[in-house]
């Protein structure tokens, strides 16, 4: 039995918004070694993106009697949301050891709730 | 007089609740909360059929073999269950049937997979505390909470929270592989070494909670055998033998805090004394076997046996401890350890030179809150004849220390540097 889970990747917006072109490749290329490395393990990668910076978030709050719309991310953090995965796993151990090789600062591991 | 029946399965509680929920664990893979239901039910069951049918030759055996017919039941009943456990559903076996001999090395294996999923580092420390003593130990959620003077409806919470972690998250039910087993094996060890060191600090009116004591000594004992090629949990081991050795000698007539410079030695528990020096000795003959620096659980032990061995306070060999120590922060660098070695320090080269290095760490933030370093200053200072600023250490321990044997004992060391000390503090 396998799961599935989010790997929510946490940085430092500032570093990554100084990032030079070439220290961006660098990055990609290091996230394209991880992915070889995720499948080497015998884990899937569902899906998975970098995201643009907090600073173009939007946050929609649906629960009053009117939606209420501020600009800016959810909670407001020096590292930010950055990107993210979704992984198929054979269980937590496996799913902590792939997100301690990602290239980011700290990563945060949720399980996926299977809805079907 | 104790009905038979009831002993039987108190003792069986005690020694084979952890086994018992383990097996079912692992049939159910790894669905703790479930397992521990069916063990519930297999122990209630025992104590209402042992009566009429006598009790089994293997009370263990039997009690697995009822928990887990308990969880054949339920995965037959529910389809949900029925759909995650294809496999599970089997020929129900007969609970008074011997077990093959073959499964014992199972049922090994399944307590340290149990004991690894407790420990497991996505836990919070204190639930991993919680889970150990509720699933492995099967004290009540009630008992779990006034040990750690917790409100029971906090510590029933963080129980539930932590088994639905252990599900959802998909914490695995096995034991590490060999490249983790250090780190996981050391986080186990420490939430064995909490559990002792919460009974044996007391809370509330006990000076020392038996049951936390021994509950610790059990599990210790259990990873020892399960692990005996791991210095570490050989040295556990010796390190709770030979520091609960003194249990005895720790309170007096009284009932008031007896320190080790002036315990009665005929007192301390010399079987336990010599359990803990042979753990020791097989410990670092496996560590040199395998070439790895010793442990911090096996120094500590060494340092416990170095004042077990003693005959005296004053014959003490400090050297030999202050050497320990400097092995220990090598090990596992810890303000905490660096007062208790410049206490050794104290006693190996003369007062002065210990209170110099506690001067130094009395100005680090993170010990600022902890009364034994006030309390060291005092003990030192007072043996230097200073008694005024012995007073004021002893005033500045107080000020940290909650109520209790230790707290007493102070106030008795404060009385002796300073006569006027009794009269009440104004504004009390």
């Amino acid at each position: 039995m396998s799961t599935k889970y989010m790997f929510l990747i946490y940085s430092d917006e500032a570093s990554m918004s100084d990032a030079t072109p070439e220290q961006w490749d660098q990055m990609m290329q290091a996230h394209n070694a991880w992915a070889g490395s995720v499948v080497a393990a015998g884990a899937t990668i569902h899906g998975g993106d970098a995201l643009a910076p907090s600073s173009t978030a939007t946050t929609v709050r649906t629960g009053g009697a009117s939606p209420v719309v501020t600009d800016g991310p959810f909670a407001e953090t020096k590292e930010a949301l950055g990107g993210f995965y979704v992984v198929e796993c054979a269980d937590l151990d496996q799913a902590l050891a792939l997100a301690h090789t990602l290239p980011a600062d700290t990563v945060e591991v949720r399980p996926v709730i299977d809805t079907n | 007089m104790a009905d038979p029946v009831v002993v039987a399965v108190e003792q069986a509680h005690r020694s084979e609740w952890g086994a018992v929920l383990a097996t079912v664990a692992r049939l159910l893979d790894g669905d703790v909360a479930t397992a521990e239901e069916c063990t519930q039910e297999a122990f209630e069951a025992a104590l209402r059929t042992w009566g009429e049918r006598g009790i089994p030759a293997k009370p263990g055996a039997w009690l697995t073999t009822t928990a887990r017919n308990r969880a054949l039941d339920r995965v037959r009943r529910e389809a949900a269950m029925r759909a995650r456990y294809p496999d599970l559903v089997r020929d129900e076996a007969d609970p008074d049937a011997p077990p093959g001999s073959e499964e014992d090395d199972v049922i090994v294996d399944d307590r340290l997979r149990l004991v690894f999923t407790c420990c497991h580092p996505a836990l919070a420390p204190e639930s991993r505390i919680a889970l150990t003593l509720r699933l492995i130990c099967g004290l009540r959620t009630e008992e779990i909470a006034r040990a750690f003077l917790v409100p029971e409806p906090t510590m029933a919470a963080r129980i539930t929270r932590s088994k639905k972690k252990i599900l959802a998250a998909g914490i695995p039910y096995r034991v590490p592989e060999s490249e983790d087993l250090p780190e996981r094996l050391d986080g186990v060890l420490t939430v064995i070494h909490l559990v002792f060191t919460a009974g044996y600090a007391g809370g509330g009116e006990q000076f020392v909670r038996v049951d936390l004591v021994e509950r610790a000594l059990d599990l210790a004992r259990v990873l020892a055998v399960l692990m005996p090629r791991e210095p570490e949990a050989l040295g556990l081991l010796a390190l709770l033998e030979l520091t609960d050795a003194r249990r005895a000698a720790r309170l007096d007539a009284d009932g008031r805090l007896v320190v080790l410079e002036d315990q009665d030695r005929t007192l301390w528990d010399r079987a336990a004394i010599a359990r803990g020096e042979d753990l020791l000795a097989r410990a670092f003959t496996t560590s040199l076997r395998t070439g790895a620096a010793p442990g911090r659980f096996l120094l500590q032990a060494a340092i416990a046996g170095a004042h077990d061995e003693a005959p005296s306070w004053a014959a003490t060999d400090w050297p030999g401890i202050v050497m320990l120590y400097d092995r220990l922060l090598a090990a596992w660098p810890n303000p905490v350890v660096e007062v208790n070695r410049a206490v050794a320090v104290a006693f190996a080269s003369g007062p002065q030179a210990g209170l110099d290095l506690l001067d130094v760490l009395a100005g680090r933030e993170d010990l600022r809150s902890w009364h034994y370093l006030p309390a060291a200053q005092a003990d030192l200072l007072r043996r230097l004849g200073r008694d005024a600023p012995a007073a004021g250490a002893y005033r500045d321990a107080l000020g940290l220390v909650s109520d209790g044997a230790e707290r007493e004992f102070l106030e008795r060391r404060l009385a002796e540097v300073d006569p006027e000390a009794d009269r009440p503090a104004p504004g009390l």
